[in-house]
């Protein structure tokens, strides 16, 4: 399964080996609703954290994924072009959206362990 | 989530709240923008069964005196004399530059009293205008009324089985009637492109009457932001956002709401705030114009984006745009000059710095279904 981190901003990191797997929670898709669209980066190229990686556009708004480590993009999850309500009904698992070889690993004191943003969650932000 | 300070609530808060209802600060006031269900599913559920509306917060406004259609004339581009009693007409309060003040709708009540319905962020400025200039006439803002929606293709069989007499209604009209014991103002009309009824009600009796419709099992609560996507596929202009005080009704698209007998060849001819240019847009065409578009792939262009020509040059801008439930596609609304916008014109909107082909469509987008007899 690998180690799941997650931000302030409601994403998610999965840790295996050296490839980090990024997607937002079932908090965030609650917050989103509907997803009609997902803007995935491209493979290949080369974010710094803080970058935008992939935009989720919803029936009501647009939202930003910003990446929160640098690294380049390995892979994509092309499943949610066609069906990007799968990251309504599945968010945290077939709902992923992209795959990053990090520069460094991430420093896990950084971010929120599953405990922790429960806690962050419940003390509304 | 804190409540914002300063927000006004409807009778039907609590209600909103037993229903899941995400509430938001929306032109003072906290209203639901959907429930558990979803903006999507809300939105469908309303055009295939019925969805209720919580639209207090729009301003009721009764306007009487003996000359007060002819009054109300000075502020309209609308036949208003020729209403006949219980008849509603959509209307918008005009500038003295010929722009758009608000929108609203305006019933006969009997002949000297007038019902208008206006916009919930514009409703003091449209009091204090209607007191600027009707001076004979007396103007009474309705602040112990509350207004519901009941909107979709079932919304008739609830309010006619509950009020038998507003079966005889057509597409704007409207009658006083009960439902159950409560006293109300049906009128047969909405802004979601469904047959459908609002409902005047005191605020005594708005919490019942909600009990009485919610009876049904396939009416649900529908929040604003289905509100605004049913709008939106109806080709329904959203103040502030489609239009505002500078635009007039033609460049609006909305001449068809300008009353003949107001135009320039007509028995009652101008007249009105903003006649002159007005009526000018009318005979010599306007420089611009609102149109729908057609969006390609499944990204919403929204409002904001700036429209470009196949050259490349900017030439407008989106005023509402979303996705579609019911067309399953992006929607959206804009101005273009006018030589861009028939039917058919490729342009090109401008998100996140990206093109994306957009097509001017005739709108509604999705067929309007008005009961008219």
């Amino acid at each position: 399964m690998g180690h799941v981190i997650y931000t302030k901003d409601h994403e998610w990191l999965r840790i295996e080996d050296n490839l980090v797997t990024i997607g937002v929670t079932e908090f965030a898709q609650e917050q989103l609703g509907d997803v009609v669209f997902i803007e995935l980066p491209e493979v290949g190229s080369e974010l710094m954290a803080g970058d935008e990686a992939a935009v989720i556009e919803s029936v009501k708004a647009a939202g930003e994924i910003a990446v929160p480590i640098d690294g380049v993009v390995t892979m994509v999850n092309e499943t949610l072009v066609d069906q990007p309500d799968l990251l309504n009904s599945a968010p945290e698992t077939e709902g992923w959206i992209f795959q990053l070889t990090p520069s460094e690993m991430p420093d896990i004191a950084d971010f929120m362990d599953a405990e922790q943003y429960q806690q962050y969650i419940q003390d509304g932000e | 989530m804190s409540e914002s300070s300063g927000n006004r609530k409807t009778q039907f808060y609590d209600y909103h709240l037993a229903a899941g209802g995400k509430m938001v600060p929306f032109a003072g006031y906290l209203m639901p923008v959907q429930y558990p269900l979803g903006i999507m599913q809300e939105h469908l559920h309303t055009r295939d069964h019925a969805g209720l509306f919580d639209v207090s917060h729009m301003g009721q406004v009764l306007v009487r005196g003996p000359n007060a259609a002819a009054e109300l004339e000075k502020l309209m581009p609308v036949d208003v004399e020729a209403l006949a009693i219980n008849q509603q007409s959509y209307a918008t309060f005009t500038s003295g530059d010929g722009g758009i003040l608000d929108d609203l709708i305006i019933t006969r009540w009997a002949q000297d009293t007038f019902f208008l319905v206006v916009n919930a962020g514009c409703k003091e400025q449209d009091v204090a205008h209607l007191k600027t200039h009707l001076l004979d006439c007396e103007i009474n803002y309705l602040d112990q009324q509350s207004l519901i929606a009941l909107q979709g293709l079932r919304a008739v069989e609830i309010i006619t089985e509950l009020a038998p007499e507003t079966v005889a209604l057509v597409f704007m009209q409207g009658c006083h009637t009960q439902i159950g014991d409560i006293e109300c103002y049906v009128t047969r009309s909405g802004y979601t492109g469904e047959d459908g009824f609002e409902i005047s009600v005191s605020d005594d009796h708005a919490l019942a009457l909600a009990d009485e419709l919610l009876a049904y099992d396939y009416c649900q609560w529908i929040g604003l932001g289905a509100r605004d996507s049913l709008r939106l596929e109806a080709g329904l202009c959203l103040y502030g956002h489609d239009m505002d005080e500078h635009t007039s009704p033609v460049e609006a698209s909305i001449s068809w709401s300008i009353s003949k007998s107001r135009r320039s060849d007509g028995e009652k001819a101008g007249g009105f705030l903003g006649a002159d240019t007005i009526l000018g847009h009318l005979a010599n065409g306007a420089t611009k114009k609102r149109v729908g578009f057609l969006v390609e792939g499944r990204a919403p262009v929204r409002e904001g984006a700036e429209i470009a020509d196949q050259q490349g040059n900017l030439v407008g801008v989106i005023t509402s745009g979303g996705f579609g439930p019911s067309l399953q596609a992006p929607v959206a609304m804009g101005y273009v000059p006018v030589g861009l916008s028939a039917v058919g014109t490729q342009l090109t909107a401008l998100v996140r710095g990206k093109p994306r082909s957009i097509t001017v469509a005739k709108m509604p987008l999705v067929p309007q279904r008005y009961y008219r007899g």
